[in-house]
């Protein structure tokens, strides 16, 4: 059982699995196909300052192994989340990561201000989010802005700061560099990755927001890629994500440098895809002797 | 609380019932013999498309499923290929279904093209009801025995006239609400048709439940991406998206912004 707890940040996880922001509503929908608590933690739902509509239909087009979304954060906003869902989901043995978005940099510390009098175990903070028309993207597509938003919500949270990367950036070391500098505890990696698809007929984008966040396999090399060069780049803890469908894949993050992995997108073809991994990864560490699954993180070999 | 889990089931049967339109039956498993008129099923289809499709329970009986689907892209056409004695990835039942758990005085199912199939079941429990069925040609007409034989009365329509009696479903609806104390409508079909049947609900006062489609992710109420809008007037906006996985698929037509 111990042999894949493990820890960031001060917090303590039961195994290195947890499920992404945005995938896995605030638990309850997948707590109805197993018990949530098997899992290392959550990153729940994005939340707002303010109660989020959300975009208009269509908010997902299927693409080769994997999706577009356009979602739009609809989300009943922070207090109420405090308020009315915390409570019933707090239940779960299995850490809680409230995930934020906001329009202004004092948006952000007010967020965390409630949400540092919870009973939240961390917070991720989303400065890549493609689906909102304001903030979002361009918070985390600037280094110095990102450094500077970071610093400021620092100052206000009292919880550990998981930053979430976006991979829509030309370098994405500079932006985890500058993540780290402004003082986070941990980094979140990969955001969508900003897409389109064209009805041919219509001649009209298939998603109502013309563009949207690509996800699933098709984007497990991109993020691959982006965990290793983060790891090389920075010291944070790293949790890592991008079409993570299986046990192998979630080594295969851990190998490149996640010590934590996230199951997004997979969780929509295969209820059961992170209890199954968790189940994969234990397995592993008992057929390779590893006392810990956290000996493999960062092990990778690169070729000279 | 009840376990919810991802079936494995046989097909049992397989037939094009019509040019295009698949009728599978599948071995329920002693888990979705319990489903709802109005349910669906979340279907894996193959490794050729991603994500899963939501296909309209048709029927449940003695243990076994049947669903009705018509090719439509890759992962209908997909599905098509399985053939009887193949093995389905299957979730569900899942959301809501049409409210038939009380009795009317005179019920009435009304659908149109493929959104027929989910009104078979419906039709079955309410024991009473009419049903009003509209086809695009003699070609596409499927289940009038079915039908025929639960509904106290079947009138069908035809775009073209090909079968029966040319026309609208709608035009059939208003004759028969003329006719006197329809107290419930159930529909199911393409969204001109829907928004013609919610107005005559509201113009006429009469309980009517449809069934809607919207693309989907999880179906479960987890990604909250088949948005469609609902009446909320305790907004600014006036609306508020719905989930059509997990509040509906079935919603009160009085509720829902066609």
């Amino acid at each position: 059982m111990s042999n894949l707890k493990t820890s960031i940040c001060g917090v303590e996880f039961k195994n290195p699995v947890i499920t992404s922001s945005g995938t896995f509503g605030f638990g309850t929908e997948y707590n109805k196909y197993y018990d949530v608590s098997k899992l290392g933690g959550m990153a729940l739902k994005g939340l707002t300052l303010k109660a989020r509509q959300g975009n208009p239909p269509k908010r997902i087009a299927e693409t080769p192994m994997g999706i577009l979304n356009s979602v739009g954060l609809q989300n009943p906003g922070v207090q109420t989340f405090v308020n009315d869902m915390l409570p019933y989901i707090r239940r779960f043995d299995t850490n809680l990561i409230a995930n934020i978005s906001g329009n202004t940099v004092e948006e952000y510390c007010e967020m965390v201000e409630i949400l540092s009098d919870s009973s939240i175990d961390m917070i991720e903070m989303n400065i890549s989010c493609p689906n909102v028309k304001k903030g979002g993207l361009n918070f985390g597509t600037d280094p110095k802005m990102v450094e500077e938003i970071t610093g400021e919500v620092k100052k206000h949270c009292r919880k550990p700061l998981i930053v979430k990367l976006t991979p829509n950036v030309t370098d994405i070391t500079e932006i985890a560099r500058s993540a780290e500098a402004g003082g986070a505890d941990a980094l979140s990696l990969i955001n969508t990755l900003l897409g389109m698809r064209i009805d041919i007929n219509t001649r009209r984008p298939v998603l109502f927001n013309n563009m949207g966040g690509l996800s699933g396999p098709c984007v497990k090399p991109v993020a691959v890629r982006m965990v290793w060069q983060v790891r090389n780049a920075v010291k944070l803890p790293i949790i890592g994500m991008g079409g993570i469908s299986n046990w192998e894949d979630a080594v295969e993050f851990m190998i490149a440098g996640a010590d934590i992995i996230s199951v997004g997108t997979a969780n929509f073809i295969d209820p059961f895809t992170a209890p199954n991994i968790v189940e994969g990864l234990r397995k592993y560490t008992e057929a390779n002797k590893l006392e810990n699954i956290s000996e493999i993180v960062g092990t990778v070999i690169p070729n000279k | 609380m009840a376990i919810s889990e991802v079936i494995i089931s046989e097909i049992l049967s397989k037939k094009e019932i019509a040019d295009g339109i698949f009728e599978f039956i599948i071995d329920a498993d002693n888990k979705m013999g319990g489903a709802k008129a109005g349910q669906f099923i979340h279907v894996k289809c193959d490794n050729s498309v991603f994500l899963r499709r939501p296909i309209s329970i048709c029927e449940v009986k003695n243990n076994t499923l049947r669903f009705i689907f018509q090719v439509r892209g890759k992962g209908t056409e997909a599905l098509s290929k399985f053939k009887a004695g193949d093995k389905l990835n299957v979730l569900g039942p899942l959301g809501n279904g049409f409210s038939v758990d009380r009795e009317y005085k005179h019920p009435v199912v009304i659908g149109g093209g493929i959104g027929i199939y989910p009104l078979l079941q419906t039709a079955k429990i309410l024991k009473n009801a009419d049903a009003i069925l509209g086809f695009r040609n003699k070609d596409f007409v499927t289940l009038e025995e079915d039908f025929n034989k639960i509904c106290a009365n079947l009138y069908i329509t035809t775009d073209d006239g090909s079968y029966v009696r040319q026309g609208l479903v709608t035009d059939v609806l208003m004759e028969v609400i003329k006719a006197g104390d329809v107290d419930a409508i159930f529909a199911c079909g393409p969204m001109p048709m829907l928004k013609a049947i919610k107005e005559i609900a509201e113009e006429k006062g009469i309980f009517t439940e449809v069934s809607l489609e919207e693309r989907m992710g999880c179906g479960i109420g987890a990604c909250l991406c088949c948005a469609t809008p609902v009446k909320d007037s305790e907004l600014e906006e006036g609306y508020t998206y719905a989930h059509v996985c997990s509040h509906g698929p079935v919603f009160n037509a009085s509720e829902v912004i066609l």
